[in-house]
């Protein structure tokens, strides 16, 4: 099916080769990195994880949002989302492979990352989040190009993909509950120490993850002959209606516990990210605008007349997206570090090369989507041309 | 030779490190030799051929044994000299860099009140709580930087020390994110550069590796006490926190000691005494 990507429009060669262009340009920055190391980053001894595990943790949500899709469809039989089913999977192929290659970038001595299989160590939370990662990786791979190469055969997929795919479920959930329990886990850090954390991270990944089906679904419309259908994207938009509610219903709770209790070591990452402290407020304003994103995107999306707009959707969509990556991106991450296990405060923003070997990181994700899409939408026109 | 990467590491790792006086990491004995050597060794191990051929490590027999390692700090006792001499003593034998960016390494230093006891402040107490306070690795008895290293780079000693083993770290710094005392460091970048006076008797960093105090795990085993203490003028006392006849104990005895954190389920075994 692969030879599906190989022909297509000036368009998609073009696109393709300005990804191609942002790869080469992340790959360079990442040499300077690899050759002096993380000292080319903003992170600090304070701030010792930054936009790398961020992005990492957002992208993990994207991918185990495939599973709003995999389970209305193939557990309750709900027919309008078979064509865009496939589009979710794929999705969570890309997204997988971008969070492994954000950690890769993210460590100090990348070469001995078999280390991790070397000395297996089920007592590390990241050696589980290695295995759930890489089993969803395969699972979706499997998944997705059997049922695909079903479709373009013109037969029933066999019988064996069935539990893959059902097993696909549950693993979506423990990708994100796993990654969640990196963090929750610690002792010293009062902002991750909250059992709601793996909650948190699910809401707000099947909010972002669907809004990012959606925005792809309307472009792949634009940009070629499919169409997701109607009724796929109104349950599409249902859903991040409901997940992004949960998010911000989410946030409160924990804001609630943070603020009544009064303890000083859960209060002040929160005080750091929506008020400043100690004069310290670089986060402030893209906390709050996550917020007022967040929720704008509510008051479009439960009203039925905005929400079945398809021009307001889309912008939905985007608020969705802008409020769930800041919060679990900038904030999630960096909050939990500020102010360190000594109550010292030092900030923290990414640098150019940072930002550039994030980018390609992005562009690698978006070069294998647009690939896996071409397969998959060429599968669907030969389809509809029998 | 029927040693496997981890024990070389600790007998060569160590010894090599302690190679002093121009004598190498270890040494081939003779059969019979070892009875014989009248200079006591300064190497953690020595290499003994016996009668069949086969080598033997003998531990150093001058080696401090402990059945859990602690440190009592005695602030009082401090002047700004000594303080400064003890986190000076550390940080020249162990190649420690002075990085003067938010990306420095620290093994042990000194900080505030506030700062090391965090959620125990107490305005009214005045005295020790306006006194800086020394501050390294608590070597937990339940560490949490051990419980989530993806690799067992980092690893608790049954003798109570929280090692690293710099070959084995990927850089993935889980432990810092977990560390709750902020006591981990990360080598971004090259640390050599950094480091004015080169001290030839412990190995130097490489980029991309976390590192820590270490309780001096290198001097315990040739029968000496940690750098910090020696240079202290009796301010750090080292000992064996479960002999009760140890000078640890002693010191702990007759005053109130305090620890950070201990809210956290760690069980520190550094004892701020007050």
């Amino acid at each position: 099916m692969l030879e599906k990507a190989l022909s297509g429009s000036k368009l998609y060669w073009g696109w393709l080769v300005c990804l191609l262009i942002l790869m080469a340009a992340g790959f360079a920055s990442y040499l300077v990195q690899y050759n002096e190391g993380l000292v080319i980053t903003g992170m600090s001894r304070d701030v010792s994880w930054g936009f790398y595990i961020a992005q990492f943790t957002f992208l993990v949500g994207v991918a185990a949002s495939a599973v709003m899709l995999v389970l209305p469809y193939y557990l309750h039989h709900y027919k309008d989302f078979g064509r865009i089913t496939i589009l979710g999977e794929f999705l969570a192929i890309s997204a997988v492979l971008m969070c492994i290659l954000f950690i890769f970038v993210d460590l100090g001595k990348p070469t001995r990352i078999l280390n991790v299989m070397l000395y297996p160590t089920p007592n590390s939370i990241l050696f589980w989040d290695m295995i759930v990662l890489n089993g969803y990786l395969i699972i979706n791979l499997v998944a997705g190009w059997v049922t695909l190469e079903s479709e373009r055969k013109q037969v029933a997929p066999p019988g064996w993909i069935k539990p893959v795919i059902y097993l696909s479920i549950p693993w979506a959930v423990s990708i994100h509950t796993v990654t969640a329990f990196l963090y929750a886990g610690l002792p010293g850090r009062g902002f991750w120490l909250t059992a709601i954390l793996a909650p948190r991270f699910l809401a707000s990944a099947f909010a972002a993850g669907p809004a990012v089906l959606i925005l792809l679904g309307y472009l792949v419309k634009k940009l070629t002959n499919f169409d997701p259908g109607k009724a796929a994207f109104e349950t599409l938009a249902k859903i991040v209606t409901y997940a992004i509610i949960l998010h911000i219903f989410f946030f409160f709770l924990e804001v609630f516990t943070v603020f009544y209790s009064n303890i000083p070591g859960h209060m002040d990452h929160m005080k750091y990210l929506y008020f400043g402290y100690h004069g310290y407020n670089a986060l402030v304003p893209w906390m709050w605008a996550a917020l007022i994103c967040g929720f704008a995107a509510i008051v479009l999306l439960v009203n039925p007349r905005t929400r079945q707009n398809t021009t307001i959707l889309p912008i939905a969509c985007v608020l969705v997206f802008i409020c769930t990556w800041i919060d679990k991106g900038m904030g999630m991450i960096a909050g939990g570090f500020i102010p360190n296990p000594l109550h010292e405060i030092t900030e923290y923003a990414p640098t150019a090369l940072e930002l550039l070997v994030t980018f390609g990181v992005y562009a690698t994700g978006a070069f294998v989507l647009t690939i896996l899409y071409k397969v998959a939408l060429g599968v669907k026109e030969e389809e509809a041309a029998l | 030779m029927g040693v496997d990467r981890r024990k070389f590491l600790k007998i060569a790792g160590i010894s090599a490190a302690l190679g002093l006086g121009g004598s190498v990491g270890w040494q081939l004995l003779r059969p019979g030799q070892l009875d014989a050597a009248e200079e006591p060794w300064n190497t953690p191990y020595q290499w003994v051929t016996r009668d069949h051929g086969a080598l033997k490590e003998v531990p150093n027999p001058r080696a401090l044994k402990g059945k859990r390692w602690g440190m009592a700090v005695d602030m009082k006792k401090f002047t700004p000299a000594t303080a400064k001499a003890a986190v000076e003593a550390c940080n020249y034998y162990h190649n420690v860099p002075s990085i003067p960016t938010k990306q420095d390494i620290k093994w042990i230093w000194l900080a505030p009140y506030k700062n090391v006891f965090p959620e125990v402040e107490n305005p009214m107490a005045g005295d020790y709580t306006d006194m800086d306070y020394i501050t390294m690795c608590n070597h937990c008895d339940q560490p949490p930087c051990v419980r989530v290293c993806p690799t067992k780079a980092t690893f608790r000693r049954d003798d109570g020390i929280v090692l690293m083993d710099f070959h084995r770290c990927i850089g993935c710094r889980f432990c810092m994110a977990a560390c709750p005392y902020g006591s981990r460091s990360f080598n971004f970048q090259d640390p050599r550069p950094f480091i004015k006076k080169q001290y030839d008797g412990f190995p130097t960093r490489a980029k991309g590796v976390v590192e820590k105090c270490n309780f001096c795990a290198e001097r315990l085993a040739v029968g000496k006490l940690p750098y910090c203490a020696e240079a202290s003028g009796g301010a750090m006392i080292f000992g064996d926190v479960d002999n009760a006849g140890s000078a640890l104990r002693k010191a702990l005895r007759g005053r109130y000691s305090i620890r950070r954190k201990p809210n956290l389920g760690t069980n520190p075994q550094v004892y701020y005494l007050v």
